[in-house]
C-alpha cells in the first residue's frame, strides 16, 4: 500500500509541478489543483497508513487504537481553502485574460512584438 | 512632582506638542507659534527643575521596560552632559519658536512648521536623554527624518527638495552604520544599557570588534555632525527656513553627532584609531570648512560652511584624546550654539529686510539697521574668537590643546601650524561678513529698502548676544557650574583642572591667537577684493572636494547597480521564477537528504498490498498525467481528467481511514469541477496562428526537456519522502491525546471535528476568516470583470442549435437549447429538498459521525449550484434569493459569538461547553457549545463557496444584458 500510495503521490505531484511550469494560465491553475491534492495526500500519509480505524470513536466512547487525526484535520481545512484558491485564480485568470487579451502567465506572447501606436494589436 | 515625572514630562511633551500644532489649521500662526513656544519652555522648566539633583555628579534615571525578553530598557537619563545639551536644544529652541513667528510669512502653513519643529526638539531630547544605545540610535533617525521634512519644508522649491533628499540619505545611511556598530558594542558589553557601557571602556577597547565598533559609530557621529567627506549636505540643507537652519545648525542636529562622540568618549577614545580617524578628519574638516567659507557669497552660505569648520574644529578636540580637549570640545559646542545660532537669525533679518543675502549686492546696512548690525557684530567677533567674547576663550583652549598635544614627531608640528591657519581663515571670512554688509557705500538698488526688523524679532538674537558676552567676560559665573558639571558627567574622576579665566598669561596659544587675528586681517586687506570679485563664487581648489557631483554621481551608480542586479538577479517572468523556486527546492531537499544520510528504503512496517488499490492508484496516475498532457489544448478533457484524479484521492481516504476527509474531498471536487467548467466560457480558443522562429522552436524544446526533468525529479522525491515516512514507526505525538481527550473534554466521539471545532477552533476561525475573504475578493474581481472580446460572442454551439432551430417548421430559436438535459433537469430539480436535508444531517451528526460543518456546507452549496445548473440563474433567482454576502458575514458572527460566549463564563475564548439534550421524539443531541460554532463554519462555507460560483455564473447573464441593451440602443438610434 505505502509503495503505491508513495507513487501516486510522486505522481500527482510531477504532473502538478508540469504544468505549473507551462505558459498558459489554465495550465499552472490545474497544476496548483494536481499540486495540492499531492500535498494533502502528503500530509495526510504523514499519520502513517490505517486501513479500517477512521478516528471515530465507538457508541461507548472507549479508546481504540485508530489512525491518527491530526493530519486529517490539517488536510480537512486544507481541502476547503484549496477549493477557494482555486477559485481566486480563476477569476485572477480570467480577469487577467480581459484585461491583457491573452492567457499567457506574463500577460503578453513572448514572440509577439510589442504594441505600438501604430500597430495596437500586433 | 517626582523627578521621574518630571523627566518624563520633558521628553513626552514636545511630541504630544507636535500631533497637536500637526492638527491645527493652516492659518493659525499665533496659535501654533505660541503651543510651540509653551511647549519648549515647560520641558525646558522640567529639565532646570532636575539641576539640584544633579549635585555631585549623579544622575537621575527612569527606567521603562520596553523589550524585556531582549534585555532592553526604556531608559530616560539625565546627568550633566545631557542637562547642558538639554537646556541648550530648549533654550534655543523657544528663542527659535519666538524668531520663526516673525520671520515666517502667513502665506505658510506655520502650524506644519512648528509640527515638524516640535518632533526635532522631542527627537533631539531622546538622543541626549537615552540611557540606552539602541533608544539613542531610534530617536538618532527619528531625527534625521524630521530633519528631512523640516529642510524640504518649502517641498515647491526643488533646491529644497534636493537638499532634504540628500541630507536624509547621508544622515540616515550614517544612522544604519551607528546601528550596527551599537550591536557590536550591545554584543561586547552584553548590554545595551549606557551606564554599563560606560563603565565597560577597557573591555571594549581590548575587544577584537573595537575597530569594526568604532568605525560604525563614527560614520554615524561624522555624517550627522557635517564632517568631511559627508559635510556636503550641510550647505545644501540651508534651502530651508533660515530659523530652522539656525535651529538645526546651531544647537541641534549637527551637534548630535558631537553629543555622540562626547557620550562615547570615556569608552571609545584612548586608541590610536581614535586619535588618527576622528583628528585627521576634524582637522581635515575645520580647514576645508573655514577656506570654503571665505568665498562664499550667499550669508547663509558662508554661516554653513563656518559651522562646518567649527565642528571640525570640535572633532579634532575630541580626537586629541585629552581630557583637557573635551572640556574645550564641550565648551566651545555651547559657545558656537549661542554665536552661530544668532548669526543665523541675523541673516534671516538681513535677507527678510533686504530681500537678498548676496553680499556682492549688499552694503553699508549699518545705517539703515544699526542695533542688527551691531547684535551681529558681536557675534561674528565671537566666532572670529575677538578677546572677552565667549569665543575667544574656548578658541584659546583649543589653540593650547593644540599645542599641548604636539608629541615628538614633526608631523605633530602640522597641528599647532594648521589650528593657527584655521583661526586666520575664521578672522577672516569674519571680517568679510561685517565689512560687506554692513559697511562701505550706502544700500542701493536692493529688492527691499532696508530698515530694521519689529521688536520681537530681534530679542532671540539679543539674549543669545548677551549670552556671548555674559560668557566671555564672566565664564566662571555663568557657564561655570554647568560646564563643570559636563565635564564630570563625562570625565568622572579623571576630570582635569583646567580655568576659564579670560587672561592665563602671555603664552603659545595667546601668540597664536594674536598671530591669527593679524593674519586674517592682513589677508582681508590683501586679497578681500579679489574675493568679493570672485566670480564663480565658489572656492578656489575646491571644486573636486566639496562636490555634489559626487554624491550625484554615487547616487546614480546605486540606481544603476540596482537595476542591473534587478536584470541579473529578478525574474520579470513567471516561468523562469518558478522554474528557480523548484530548483532550489529540490536542491535544499536534496543537500538536506544527503547531509543527514537519508535512508529512503529502510526497512519499516508495511500495510498489506491490495491489489485493488493499485488498480485505483493506475486509473489515479493516469488521470493525473492525462490532466498535465490536455491542459494546453483540450481543457474540458483535462478538468475531466483532474476531477477522476480528485475521486481517486477522496477514495484513498475513505480506504485509508479517513471519511471526513472522503465526505469533504468528493463535495469539494464537485464544486472544484463546476467552478472550472464555468470559467471555461472565458478562455481563448486555440490560436493556431501564434508563430514562433524555428531558432524559438528548439528553445522550446529544451525548456520542455528541462521542466519534465525538474517535475520527475520533484514527483521521485516527494514520494521517496512520503515512502520513508510511511515505512518507519509512528512516534507517539499529540494524537493519542485528542484521542483520549476527544469525548470526556468535548464531548465529541469524531475526532476529526472535535480537533477542527474545538481543540483548534482558534486555528479554524482563521481559516473560515480566510475563506470570507477570498470570496470577497473574488466578487470583488468578477465585478469589474472585463472579458476579452473574443469571448463575448455567443458560443459556437448556440450557433449550430440556432440555426438547426431556424430550418426546422415550428421552432423558434432557443428551443434547442430549452429542451437540452431536459430529463437530468427535472432530477436536478427534485434533488434539492433531498440535498439540503444531506446537508442538514452532516451537519447534525458531526460531532459524532464523519460530517461536520465544511461539509454540510459544501452540500448546501451544491444544493443551490444544481438549481443554476438545471434551471438558469434568472430562474432560481425569481424563486430563490439567497444573500451569499450577508451568509459570509451571519458565518463569522456566530462562529465569533459562539466563542465569545465563553467570556461571560470567565473562560477564554472559544472555550467549549457541552453536554448532551433528550428531546422528545428526536432523542439524545449533542448540545455543545462547538455545535453552534460549527454552525458558523457551514452558514460561511456556503455564503463563500456560493458567492464564488453565483458570481462567475453570472458573467454570462450580465453579457447577456449588456448585449440586449445595445440592441435597443441601436433600434433606438435606427428608429
Amino acid at each position: 500500500m505505502e509503495i503505491v500510495l508513495a507513487a501516486g503521490i510522486g505522481v500527482f505531484a510531477a504532473s502538478g509541478v508540469w504544468l505549473m511550469l507551462r505558459p498558459r494560465t489554465f495550465q499552472v491553475v490545474l497544476g496548483l489543483s494536481l499540486l495540492s491534492y499531492a500535498v494533502n495526500l502528503f500530509i495526510f500519509s504523514m499519520g502513517r497508513l490505517t486501513v479500517g480505524a477512521p478516528p471515530v470513536l465507538g457508541k461507548g466512547a472507549e479508546v481504540v487504537s485508530v489512525d491518527d487525526p491530526v493530519p486529517q484535520a490539517l488536510v480537512l481545512t486544507a481541502l476547503v481553502i484549496g477549493f477557494a484558491l482555486t477559485a481566486l485564480f480563476l477569476v485572477v485568470l480570467l480577469a487577467a485574460r480581459g484585461v491583457t487579451g491573452n492567457d499567457h502567465v506574463d500577460g503578453r506572447e513572448p514572440h509577439h512584438a510589442e504594441p505600438t501606436p501604430e500597430n495596437p494589436h500586433p | 512632582m517626582s523627578s521621574n515625572t518630571l523627566l518624563a514630562a520633558a521628553a513626552i511633551l514636545p511630541f504630544l506638542g507636535s500631533v497637536l500644532a500637526g492638527a491645527l489649521p493652516s492659518r493659525a500662526r499665533n496659535v501654533a507659534a505660541a503651543l510651540a513656544g509653551l511647549v519648549t519652555l515647560t520641558s525646558l522648566g522640567c529639565i532646570l527643575a532636575l539641576t539640584p539633583q544633579l549635585a555631585g555628579g549623579s544622575s537621575v534615571v527612569h527606567a521603562i521596560d520596553w523589550l524585556p525578553s531582549l534585555g532592553v530598557r526604556f531608559v530616560l537619563r539625565l546627568d550633566g552632559l545631557a542637562w547642558l545639551f538639554s537646556v541648550l536644544v530648549l533654550a534655543i529652541g523657544a528663542l527659535v519658536v519666538l524668531y520663526a513667528r516673525y520671520y515666517m510669512s502667513p502665506a505658510d502653513p506655520v502650524p506644519r512648521l512648528f509640527a515638524y519643529f516640535l518632533a526635532f526638539v522631542g527627537a533631539m531630547l531622546g538622543i541626549i536623554l537615552s540611557g540606552n544605545l539602541i533608544q539613542l540610535v531610534l530617536f538618532w533617525e527619528l531625527t534625521s527624518i524630521v530633519s528631512f521634512l523640516l529642510i524640504g519644508y518649502w517641498y515647491d522649491n526643488a533646491a529644497a527638495r534636493d537638499g532634504a533628499r540628500m541630507s536624509l540619505t547621508i544622515t540616515a545611511a550614517g544612522g544604519l552604520c551607528l546601528l550596527v556598530g551599537t550591536i557590536l558594542i550591545g554584543r561586547i558589553v552584553g548590554s545595551y544599557d549606557l551606564e554599563t557601557v560606560l563603565a565597560s571602556g577597557d573591555t571594549i577597547r581590548n575587544s577584537s570588534l573595537y575597530l569594526p565598533a568604532l568605525v560604525l559609530v563614527l560614520a554615524g557621529a561624522l555624517t550627522k555632525s557635517a564632517q568631511f567627506p559627508f559635510h556636503i549636505w550641510l550647505p545644501r540643507a540651508m534651502a530651508a527656513p533660515t530659523p530652522i537652519s539656525a535651529y538645526l545648525h546651531s544647537a541641534t542636529m549637527v551637534k548630535a553627532g558631537i553629543f555622540l562622540m562626547i557620550r562615547l568618549w570615556p569608552v571609545l577614545a584612548g586608541t590610536d584609531a581614535w586619535y588618527w580617524i576622528v583628528g585627521t578628519i576634524g582637522m581635515a574638516t575645520m580647514l576645508i570648512g573655514s577656506w570654503s567659507a571665505i568665498f562664499q557669497h550667499d550669508l547663509k552660505g558662508l554661516l554653513a560652511y563656518s559651522t562646518i569648520s567649527h565642528l571640525g574644529l570640535i572633532t579634532l578636540l575630541l580626537g586629541l584624546d585629552s581630557p583637557l580637549a573635551v572640556v574645550a570640545a564641550i565648551f566651545h559646542t555651547v559657545n558656537h550654539a549661542t554665536f552661530k545660532a544668532s548669526l543665523f537669525m541675523a541673516v534671516g533679518i538681513i535677507d527678510h529686510e533686504t530681500g537678498t543675502r548676496d553680499m556682492r549686492r549688499l552694503s553699508g546696512l549699518w545705517r539703515a539697521m544699526p542695533y542688527t548690525a551691531t547684535l551681529a557684530m558681536v557675534a561674528a567677533a565671537a566666532m572670529a574668537g575677538v578677546p572677552l567674547l565667549n569665543g575667544f576663550l574656548s578658541k584659546e583652549m583649543f589653540l593650547s590643546e593644540a599645542v599641548d598635544n604636539m608629541g615628538d614627531h614633526p608631523i605633530h608640528l602640522a597641528l599647532p601650524v594648521l589650528a593657527t591657519l584655521a583661526s586666520a581663515f575664521t578672522m577672516l571670512y569674519s571680517l568679510r561678513f561685517i565689512r560687506q554688509t554692513f559697511f562701505g557705500r550706502p544700500p542701493h538698488d536692493l529688492p527691499e529698502e532696508p530698515h530694521e526688523p519689529v521688536r520681537w524679532m530681534r530679542i532671540p538674537i539679543e539674549m543669545l548676544v548677551l549670552t556671548c558676552i555674559a560668557i566671555g567676560l564672566v565664564p566662571n559665573l555663568t557657564i561655570g557650574p554647568a560646564l563643570g558639571r559636563a565635564v564630570r558627567a563625562v570625565l568622572g574622576d579623571a576630570t582635569p583642572p583646567y580655568s576659564l579665566a579670560i587672561w592665563h598669561g602671555f603664552n603659545a596659544p595667546l601668540a597664536m591667537s594674536v598671530v591669527a587675528m593679524g593674519g586674517g586681517i592682513a589677508l582681508y586687506v590683501l586679497f578681500g577684493r579679489r574675493i568679493n570679485t570672485n566670480p564663480r563664487g565658489g572656492p578656489w581648489l575646491m571644486d573636486r572636494l566639496d562636490g555634489g557631483w559626487l554624491f550625484e554621481r554615487s547616487m546614480t551608480g546605486l540606481t544603476k547597480g540596482a537595476r542591473a542586479l534587478e536584470l541579473w538577479f529578478g525574474a520579470e517572468r513567471l516561468q523562469p521564477q518558478l522554474r528557480i523556486l523548484f530548483l532550489a527546492a529540490l536542491l535544499s531537499a536534496l543537500a538536506a537528504g544527503v547531509a543527514r544520510g537519508l535512508d529512503l528504503f529502510a526497512p519499516g512496517r508495511l500495510t498489506a498490498f491490495d491489489p485493488a488499490f493499485a488498480l485505483m492508484w493506475l486509473v489515479g496516475a493516469a488521470c493525473a498525467v492525462g490532466a498535465a498532457e490536455r491542459a494546453k489544448y483540450h481543457r474540458l478533457s483535462a478538468v475531466i481528467f483532474a476531477g477522476g484524479a480528485g475521486l481517486v484521492s477522496s477514495l484513498t481516504f475513505l480506504w485509508l481511514s479517513a471519511p471526513d476527509l472522503a465526505v469533504t474531498q468528493i463535495l469539494v471536487e464537485i464544486v472544484t469541477t463546476v467552478l472550472l467548467l464555468l470559467g471555461l466560457r472565458w478562455l481563448p480558443k486555440r490560436d493556431e496562428a501564434i508563430p514562433a522562429p524555428a531558432s524559438e522552436k528548439a528553445r522550446a524544446r529544451r525548456r520542455r526537456i528541462i521542466d519534465f526533468c525538474i517535475a520527475s525529479f520533484a514527483g521521485l522525491g516527494l514520494a521517496g519522502f512520503a515512502y520513508a515516512v510511511m515505512t518507519r514507526p509512528a512516534s507517539d505525538g499529540i494524537a493519542r491525546w485528542f484521542v483520549e481527550e476527544a469525548y470526556p473534554q468535548a464531548g465529541g466521539r469524531n475526532v476529526v471535528n472535535v480537533l477542527l471545532v474545538d481543540f483548534r477552533a482558534f486555528d479554524t476561525l482563521g481559516e473560515i476568516s480566510v475563506l470570507g475573504v477570498v470570496g470577497l475578493t473574488v466578487f470583488a474581481l468578477l465585478r469589474r470583470f472585463r472579458p476579452a472580446p473574443d469571448s463575448l460572442e455567443r458560443p459556437k454551439q448556440q450557433h449550430h442549435h440556432d440555426a438547426y432551430d431556424r430550418a426546422r417548421e415550428g421552432r423558434k430559436p432557443g428551443d434547442t437549447a430549452a429542451d437540452a438535459l431536459l430529463v437530468p433537469r427535472v432530477v436536478m430539480t427534485w434533488l434539492f429538498p433531498f440535498i439540503v436535508l444531506l446537508s442538514l444531517h452532516l451537519f447534525l451528526r458531526g460531532h459524532d459521525l464523519p460530517g461536520g460543518g465544511f461539509a454540510a456546507g459544501i452540500a448546501l452549496t451544491i444544493a443551490f449550484i444544481l438549481q443554476y445548473m438545471a434551471c438558469g440563474a434568472r430562474w432560481v433567482e425569481e424563486r430563490l434569493r439567497i444573500q451569499p454576502i450577508s451568509w459570509i458575514g451571519l458565518g463569522l458572527l456566530i462562529a465569533v459569538l459562539a466563542g465569545a460566549a465563553s467570556w461571560a463564563f470567565g473562560r477564554p475564548f472559544l472555550t467549549a461547553y457541552f453536554a448532551y439534550w433528550e428531546l422528545p421524539l428526536i432523542g439524545k443531541v449533542p448540545a455543545a457549545s462547538a455545535l453552534v460554532f460549527d454552525l458558523g463554519i457551514m452558514v460561511l462555507v456556503v455564503g463563500a463557496s456560493a458567492l464564488m460560483l453565483v458570481a462567475l455564473a453570472h458573467q454570462s447573464l450580465r453579457r447577456t444584458r449588456s448585449a440586449e441593451a445595445e440592441a435597443e440602443r441601436t433600434g433606438e438610434e435606427a428608429a
